[in-house]
């Protein structure tokens, strides 16, 4: 909603004889049915705040943690052009993971504090980062499986009910679609490269198929917080219906790429007008969420690490921030300051 | 040895070393940073080693022997102090040379007319980090100093006049000393005593004398290429 249309509509209801908290609640239900975004000096229920704040703190943290798995192939890029791509890709995510702390800022919490929380295991990340990249192909497959599966979960959220969320997913999608489209064409030099080649792209679609289509959370009847999130327009489609389009994207690519997806079971459903696809197994999904899975503890312990060991470099931009800052306490200008 | 190998070098090695810090930096906002300036090197490296040859036959293909680069840029990233430090010695010759490369009419005038606005944000986020590392904390300014002092040897070698890169060398050293010890001074560090460069040193990167760990990288960096003969990526 446009600012201060929600505070005067809350004004006027107040006015009219009702308790203030009930007003609001009620101007913030109009503005979410009428389609009207709502921005961060709104009212809004705390439960609506809270779920943003986790949801947008999740999606921050995937996209950092999210740069290690191909972080993990920058230095051994085989050619110098797949470099600069990878290069350019993995500081596009910082870029997100910044835009997204910012958006979730607006909410009233701090970079920082959601920071420790990721340090601490208080809050998630996406599941697919705990799997291994092990050949060149698991960039590739990155590319291609795990970002188109984040476009079609995102392209919903640039209609999402909260103004700066939206507004960031603009922007990221467009970044993902190109990111996307580069791993497409990676795997397609692979698929029709050498048999070696060939091998290793089919290889890595095999190990990146399964955790892709989990990357759209539980089933319908065991997700937790989706009826919610719809009823609220922060989600717009339930996860079973995203990961459907995404299967029907992805078998017609996969054709193209020449490589079979790793599921005997896909086959088109005449009567549907969709695909039908095999069981996930959602032991293993529960299995990483728990933090067993092959990468966990080394996503973890590497951002832990990279946060404790440039907390001296951290320390030193604020000191000097002290010191040549007009204003700033003399005593701190004057001295050296110590961390 | 060729101009465009040397220079090519110096910013494929550094660019390379640069890109290893990604999901390793100090803050989100150097994830950026670093990643930008590791994609401006390369950047500049594709140029330059197009203008010799095939950029992966150049850059895969090679032995440890055969790169022409200083053994500044080789030179492994350490702390946080110690690539800021690296950083600045090399941006700050990096302009100096390419100004004047860019002023020329040699064949590296357009390349370095474009490089060199890249390179003037090189130098800027090294002298910032430089002004916060040195006037920051005890810590910081410790861990800076050290750094300073460990990388001087390695800087004589950016001045040895390099066949075919039309330069005035004296010039871009006397100018280089100027400069870094103005930001040196700013940032209450003190400029090293030592010689810039030695017996160990003195031009030795050039002539494809590296340090021990330049290997590593370069098993690092080529084993996939190797691992695949013709293949096209």
């Amino acid at each position: 909603m446009a600012a201060g249309t929600a505070s005067q509509t809350a004004q006027t209801a107040a006015g009219g004889g009702e308790g203030p908290e009930a007003a609001l609640q009620a101007a913030f239900d109009a503005a979410v049915a009428a389609d009207e975004r709502i921005e961060p000096r709104d009212w809004m229920p705390d439960a609506y705040r809270a779920s943003l704040v986790r949801q947008m703190a999740q999606h921050a943290h995937s996209e950092i943690i999210g740069m290690q798995p191909e972080a993990n192939w920058i230095t051994r890029a085989p050619s110098l052009r797949r470099k600069a791509i990878l290069m350019a890709k993995v500081q596009d995510e910082a870029g997100h993971g910044l835009y997204l702390y910012s958006a979730a800022e607006t909410l009233g919490t701090g970079r920082e504090e959601l920071l420790d929380k990721l340090h601490a295991g208080r809050q998630r990340y996406s599941s697919i980062f705990n799997y291994p990249t092990l050949t060149w192909a698991d960039v590739g497959a990155i590319g291609w499986l795990v970002d188109g599966a984040a476009i079609t979960n995102q392209v919903p959220l640039c209609r999402c009910s909260y103004g700066p969320y939206a507004r960031a997913m603009v922007r990221i999608c467009k970044e993902e679609s190109f990111h996307q489209r580069q791993g497409y064409e990676l795997l397609l030099a692979l698929s029709n490269g050498s048999p070696a080649q060939h091998e290793m792209a089919q290889d890595a679609v095999n190990r990146w198929w399964w955790p892709s289509l989990m990357m759209f959370g539980p089933p319908d009847d065991a997700s937790a917080h989706s009826a919610q999130s719809m009823a609220w327009k922060i989600k717009r489609h339930s996860n079973d219906e995203l990961r459907q389009r995404f299967v029907d994207i992805c078998v017609p690519q996969a054709e193209a790429l020449g490589l079979t997806l790793p599921d005997p079971d896909i086959r088109w459903n005449e009567e549907r007008g969709r695909h039908d696809f095999g069981p996930i197994d959602w032991t293993e999904f529960q299995e990483v969420l728990k933090g067993n899975g092959p990468c966990n503890e080394q996503r973890l312990t590497q951002r832990r690490r990279a946060h404790e060991e440039g907390a001296w470099v951290r320390e030193a931009a604020a000191a000097y921030a002290r010191k040549h800052t007009p204003g700033a306490d003399p005593a701190v200008r004057n001295g050296k300051a110590t961390a | 040895m060729t101009a465009a190998l040397a220079l090519g070098d110096d910013a494929l090695v550094l660019s390379h070393r640069l890109g290893e810090w990604a999901g390793h930096a100090p803050v989100l906002e150097e994830e950026v940073a670093l990643a930008n300036i590791a994609l401006d090197l390369l950047g500049q490296a594709r140029l330059l080693l197009s203008i010799e040859g095939d950029e992966d036959e150049l850059a895969y293909l090679r032995e440890e022997r055969a790169f022409r680069n200083v053994q500044l840029v080789e030179q492994p990233n350490g702390d946080f102090a110690h690539t800021i430090a690296r950083q600045l010695y090399f941006s700050v010759h990096q302009q100096g040379l390419y100004a004047q490369l860019a002023a020329g009419e040699g064949p590296f005038a357009g390349m370095a007319a474009k490089a060199v606005k890249e390179v003037a944000y090189h130098r800027d986020h090294a002298e910032q980090w430089t002004l916060r590392l040195g006037d920051g904390t005890d810590e910081s300014h410790a861990r800076m100093q050290r750094a300073v002092d460990a990388l001087w040897r390695f800087t004589g070698e950016l001045f040895q006049p390099v066949e075919g890169v039309d330069a005035d060398w004296q010039a871009l050293h006397s100018r280089w000393l100027e400069d870094v010890t103005d930001v040196l001074g700013r940032a209450s560090l003190t400029v090293p005593t030592g010689p810039q460069s030695g017996a160990w040193t003195a031009g030795a990167g050039r002539q494809g004398i590296h340090t021990e760990s330049f290997g590593r990288m370069l098993a690092e960096m080529q084993h996939l290429h190797r691992s695949h003969p013709g293949a096209s990526w």
